[in-house]
């Protein structure tokens, strides 16, 4: 079987770097291993990094994607980062909802109010 | 709804592996579409049985590959009943703790049977906690 590759698209937007999820579903395992890994990765390579994680394109997620959120929250917490969500869809809102994890993460409904609530 | 021990229609058993359980998911998620359940219900019973299958492999068979995990169902053009049993011990539900507690809302895992239990009909388990029983009311 081959292993899900994490498709994200990464751009830089002055100080905030954006990062778009690619895929419908975020939900294999492997695959949000895979994203946090990125995920990791960019804010490791950065000081005081400013994130946008841009979720037009996601319709499911399961609880071991909003576990990998929530790692990478206090990854960015401790290098004194800033984390931003946007462009949620409704059904997806509502996990965050019922979670109360909309409570935890800066969720805005726009990349630009996203990118206001990061600098 | 208590925990129906009667045999449902379709079984599948498949090991412990959660490649293959996708490959249920979505023969159950088709059926459902097929018999009218909406995009709405059916983003619910995709959450649902995902939680459901990952706690069966992860939580119950350990990731054991040896290990096997059924998936029984029935498709009603009103009602989804699915079981998903693991080859583990069994658990207590009772004792899994609120995942909205102030204390334990930044812990990164512990929420997949809140998640079931707020998308669905009913949840419930067998006596020893190894099967859980998913219930969605066509919506």
């Amino acid at each position: 079987m081959t292993e899900p590759q994490a498709n994200l698209s990464v751009r830089q937007q002055g100080a905030v770097c954006i990062v778009e999820f690619q895929d419908r579903k975020i939900l294999e395992e492997l695959a949000i291993n895979q994203i946090g890994e990125q995920l990791s990765e960019i804010v490791e390579s950065a000081t005081a990094p400013r994130l946008l994680l841009d979720f037009k394109n996601v319709e499911h997620l399961s609880s071991a994607a909003l576990g990998m959120l929530i790692t990478l929250s206090k990854q960015l917490t401790e290098r004194q980062g800033k984390l931003a969500l946007a462009n949620i869809h409704p059904q997806i809102f509502e996990v965050f909802k019922i979670t109360r994890l909309n409570k935890l993460f800066n969720i805005q409904d726009t990349t630009e109010d996203a990118i206001d609530a990061l600098r | 709804m208590p925990f129906d021990p009667h045999p449902l229609p379709h079984q599948i058993v498949i090991e412990s592996d959660l490649g293959a359980a996708r490959g249920v998911e979505d023969l159950i998620l088709r059926e459902a579409e097929r018999v009218g359940f909406s995009a709405e219900c059916a983003f619910a019973v995709r959450l649902a049985l995902e939680e459901a299958v990952v706690n069966a492999h992860k939580h119950g068979n350990r990731c054991d590959p040896t290990k096997h995990i059924t998936v029984s169902y029935e498709i009603l053009p009103h009602r989804l009943v699915v079981r998903v049993r693991d080859e583990g011990p069994g658990f207590d539900p009772r004792l899994v703790p609120d995942c909205t507690a102030p204390d334990r809302l930044s812990l990164p895992n512990g929420r997949g049977v809140m998640l079931m239990r707020a998308y669905l009909d009913d949840v419930c388990y067998n006596e020893t906690g190894n099967e859980v029983q998913l219930v969605k009311e066509r919506c």
